[in-house]
């Protein structure tokens, strides 16, 4: 049993909806009890869909748990299939129905319906929400995709790919899919299928048409394409094109699959954030303490991004997403960090407290702790709410993506101007320690003056630390660093004073350690 | 059990017709009560036992608001705990202690079952004893159903209220009469409704639940109930067997509702009807001036309510009398004809009533019905707005105080905003 105050990811079945939302033509019948029809509100609430995703839960209740629940879902299969005359159908159960072993595949199969049913077995105690995704995409492309395709040769054509990866409630997958089809038609690319987003089972059948495949998301879409590389022999881009580089890496990748000349697609300055990150104004950004979390592939762009692309410092950098694990953790060595890979939003809290970060990036599940905390906060990867589907084009993927990575990660900051006149000037009435930045408002920060003490759960490295008696004055001196670098202030100086076992913190002490650790 | 309550007969000349219907349902479970429940009541958390399914829509529907420390959490049930119930009870007791040592001031917590513990038959009722036992006296553990398979919505506050019943205080047998208001109410509708009972003279009113755990108010033989909400079949039931007397009236909605509904307290504690029409008339003439604005507005627009929260048919006989709404269809997940029994006698004849639902089926209908208004879930109300029908998404009705006189026009407007932005949109 996990004590979960916020979960990073649904079950599986969520995952399973995601797909059969973004396709048409398909239908997913789900074995379920009542009120699981909540997920419906994730497409037409949080997504803002202006249909009904095509779902038909069996909603059973206790009273028929005595009676025929396999009988249930049989009607529901038949019904759903008289109803919406799908191309193909998915049938699976929630976790709830796992419990009662209906065998939803084999009774479907039972119907002998005259369309394509594939089974999903989604082990809801187990995995989770993109897995289920992932699943339920490779399941329908290796039932659907066939093994022969019909490729025209290359002579005399354009290059033809699959773009693999966009699903319903996807951060940001309708604006990237935008931004990657411009690039991919920059580059003289024609595109076979988009898939699951806008497919129908008929265009899975075409897949195999196409030269190579570019994945988005490696999350949802790689078992699926690695399926494709065996069966079809094409070759996959894997590479995520959020930041500047990344997205010149990648124009790159695929224009030598492609066999055409990227040059023309990288000249010039396609994106404004070198720019705007150069210019003066961003001094101040230099060697800000990020903390990064989120789904693998944003955490990692992220990351990058921050590092090498913003100049910030990246002192915290971890996923929910224990298959690219891996990664993280080679991404994280880079900065000079361990990575934090969990699902528990307790253990992302004690990191957050752990490494006094000035800024988080995160999920919606940050943005809490954020508050808790008093840090600024930007959301870079699901799960979301509603505020994260924008009506405006707003990738975060390709050249202009990067212009909206560079405006939604500074934007919480305080302003060089403010930042400099706080720093200096401690006791004006309006501007003070306690208030968030101008521009957002001036209100009230979270009552929470001193983000590094770790009191709920103590991490493992602080074995039996003294405590410290700080002199007043040191206090009181203490309170002069603006409250973005106070923790960062006062860990140091503790450190600084552990190690020459000093029993009093004193202002030469605190000016000592600033010495010895620079900021 | 509600002996001292008989059931008014229904009047065969203005019966309504009921209807029940199975199939698809499209309703939020039990366990949906938490996200108001866990503000009404501070110093409790809920602490759902489930599968990640159950972390998720709680966190979908309450997880738009930023919360530095949220009241609510699930422990989540996996592989190893399915294989045997004893490891189960452990774990439980562990992620439990875990919890009070992170948020110290919890007063009370509730253990929420779910489909998945109902279904593996988890004993959380035996869980809470235990569990309160370890704690004493700094947290009381209670337990109660929020699943899916046993519970719709807005019976999530029933089960949770009649978890609570127990630990109310007994009154003294020689107590004089005191009146006891059961069901969740905004804080502002609550003060309302105190100052017009002292008015009318009824000295001892407590509210259930009460705004922290440690004030519940006492409930004994002398104690007269009034239902706030037409949800409370099980609470009812609890302080009957405690002794309390359900008052039988129709729900403050409205005017109307509200004037039977502290008529029925009056008259239970002999309030005499001149004073009666003396404190209430200030509220009526208000809700009346309240109201007149928006009923051009509804006036003969045909309403189609799908089943929600039961609160559907109060709220049609609201609209049908009040405004002069026409009602196509009136369905509810659940009608306890007890306790709506004023309520039906009030419905114009032959209203069409549907406990249940069959989702498909019941689309088809409002799609040939093409109401007006089509009171509806989340799940339903963009997709029927992208197809041309006016909806008013019902889940609001549950978070917006719409009891008594001075919310009469603010419950009327929440009918008529989704016309009069029709109205106003021209894109």
């Amino acid at each position: 049993m996990q004590l979960t105050l916020w979960t990073y990811e649904g079950p599986p079945h969520i995952g399973a909806m995601r797909i059969a939302t973004a396709m048409r033509g398909l239908h997913y019948v789900l074995h379920a009890p009542q009120g699981d029809t909540y997920a419906d509100l994730l497409f037409t609430m949080i997504e803002r869909r202006d249909t009904r995703p095509p779902v038909t839960y069996t909603t059973f209740q206790a009273r028929d748990l005595g009676s025929d629940t396999a009988e249930i879902f049989k009607t529901a299969v038949a019904d759903a299939y008289e109803r919406f005359r799908p191309q193909a159908m998915i049938v699976g159960a929630s976790c709830t129905a796992e419990l009662i072993q209906d065998d939803p595949g084999g009774l479907a199969k039972a119907l002998a319906l005259p369309i394509p049913v594939i089974p999903l077995e989604l082990p809801a105690y187990q995995k989770k929400e993109n897995w289920g995704a992932s699943e339920t995409f490779y399941r329908l492309v290796r039932a659907l995709a066939g093994s022969t395709a019909e490729v025209t040769p290359r002579e005399g054509r354009r290059p033809l790919c699959n773009i693999l990866g966009p699903t319903a409630l996807g951060f940001r997958h309708r604006d990237d899919l935008v931004e990657i089809e411009k690039l991919l038609a920059a580059l003289g690319i024609d595109v076979n299928v988009i898939a699951p987003s806008g497919a129908s089972p008929a265009d899975l059948g075409r897949l195999g048409a196409a030269d190579f495949n570019v994945v988005l998301y490696p999350e949802v879409a790689r078992a699926a394409a690695q399926h494709l590389l065996k069966t079809f022999g094409q070759p996959m881009v894997e590479t995520v094109p959020i930041g500047v580089q990344a997205t010149i890496r990648f124009v790159e990748e695929v224009a030598k699959l492609a066999g055409v000349d990227p040059a023309p697609v990288l000249a010039g300055a396609p994106s404004r954030l070198p720019w705007y990150s150069r210019s003066v104004d961003s001094t101040y950004l230099t060697g800000k303490r990020v903390f990064i979390f989120g789904d693998a592939t944003h955490a990692l762009a992220a990351a990058r991004v921050a590092a090498t692309e913003l100049g910030f410092k990246v002192v915290g950098l971890g996923t929910y997403t224990r298959e690219f694990a891996r990664e993280v953790r080679a991404e994280a060595a880079l900065h000079g960090i361990e990575a934090t890979i969990t699902d528990d939003y307790l253990d992302v809290e004690a990191a957050i407290q752990g490494c006094q970060a000035e800024l988080v990036l995160g999920t919606q599940m940050e943005r809490h702790i954020a508050k808790r905390l008093g840090i600024p906060c930007a959301v870079i990867s699901s799960p979301i709410h509603v505020q994260d589907f924008p009506a405006r084009h707003s990738p975060q993927m390709g050249f202009e993506g990067a212009n909206v990575l560079f405006d939604t990660w500074v934007h919480p900051l305080m302003m060089g101007l403010e930042e400099h006149l706080l720093g200096m000037f401690r006791e004006d009435v309006e501007f003070h320690d306690g208030v968030a930045p101008s521009h957002l408002g001036g209100g009230e920060r979270a009552p929470q003056p001193e983000p590094i003490r770790i009191e709920p759960t103590p991490v493992a490295e602080t074995p039996s630390t003294p405590a410290f008696v700080w002199d007043p004055s040191a206090e009181k001196e203490l309170k002069k660093i603006p409250f973005f670098v106070r923790g960062k202030a006062r860990a140091n100086t503790e450190r600084f004073a552990r190690e020459r076992n000093l029993a009093v913190v004193t202002v030469e002490t605190l000016y000592d350690a600033k010495s010895h650790f620079g900021r | 059990m509600n002996a001292h309550a008989p059931i008014p007969a229904l009047d065969p000349g203005c019966a309504v017709d009921i209807r029940q219907e199975r199939g698809q349902r499209a309703v939020f479970c039990g366990l949906t009560g938490i996200v108001w429940l866990h503000r009404k009541i501070q110093d409790a958390f809920f602490l759902v036992v489930g599968s990640r399914t159950c972390a998720h829509l709680i966190q979908s529907a309450a997880g738009v608001m930023i919360f530095a420390e949220p009241r609510f959490a699930t422990a989540i049930i996996d592989e190893r705990d399915l294989a045997g119930l004893a490891d189960m009870n452990e774990e439980l007791d562990r992620v439990t202690r875990r919890l009070i040592e992170r948020r110290p001031d919890i007063r009370l917590l509730f253990l929420v079952g779910s489909c998945p513990s109902e279904v593996i038959k988890l004993d959380l009722s035996r869980a809470a004893q235990r569990l309160s036992q370890s704690f004493h006296p700094d947290v009381r553990v209670l337990s109660y159903s929020g699943s899916g398979i046993e519970t719709t919505f807005t019976q999530g506050e029933d089960a949770c209220l009649a978890a609570l019943v127990p630990e109310m205080p007994r009154e003294a047998t020689d107590a004089a009469a005191s009146l006891l208001v059961v069901g969740a109410l905004a804080d502002v509708v609550e003060d309302q409704f105190s100052r017009l009972f002292a008015e009318l003279g009824i000295e001892t009113v407590r509210f259930l639940p009460a705004r922290r755990a440690g004030d519940m108010p006492a409930v004994g033989p002398n104690t007269r109930i009034l239902l706030a909400q037409p949800f409370l079949a099980d609470t009812a039931r609890a302080l009957e067997a405690r002794g309390a007397t359900r008052l039988p009236a129709p729900f403050p909605l409205g005017a109307e509702g509200t004037t039977a509904w502290l008529k029925a307290a009056a008259d239970a504690f002999g309030i005499a009807p001149d004073h009666f029409d003396a404190v209430t008339a200030p509220g009526r003439a208000r809700a009346s001036r309240a109201l007149d604005p928006y009923r051009a507005m509804l006036r003969d627009k045909r309403v189609f309510f799908f089943p929600d929260s039961q609160l559907e048919i109060p709220l049609a006989r609201f609209l049908s009398r009040e405004m002069g709404a026409a009602l196509i269809e009136v369905g509810t997940p659940y009608l306890h004809r007890g306790h709506l029994a004023p309520e039906l006698a009030l419905l114009p004849p032959g209203t069409q009533v549907v406990e249940g639902q069959s989702l498909d089926a019941q689309m088809d209908r409002a799609r040939a019905a093409r109401p007006d208004l089509t009171v509806c879930g989340l799940g339903l109300a963009n997709p029927f707005e992208a197809e041309g029908l006016a909806t008013k998404w019902s889940i609001e009705l549950l978070f917006t105080p719409i009891q008594g006189y001075d919310q009469a026009g603010d419950l009327a407007e929440l009918f008529a905003r989704p016309l009069n932005r029709r109205t106003r949109l021209e894109v």
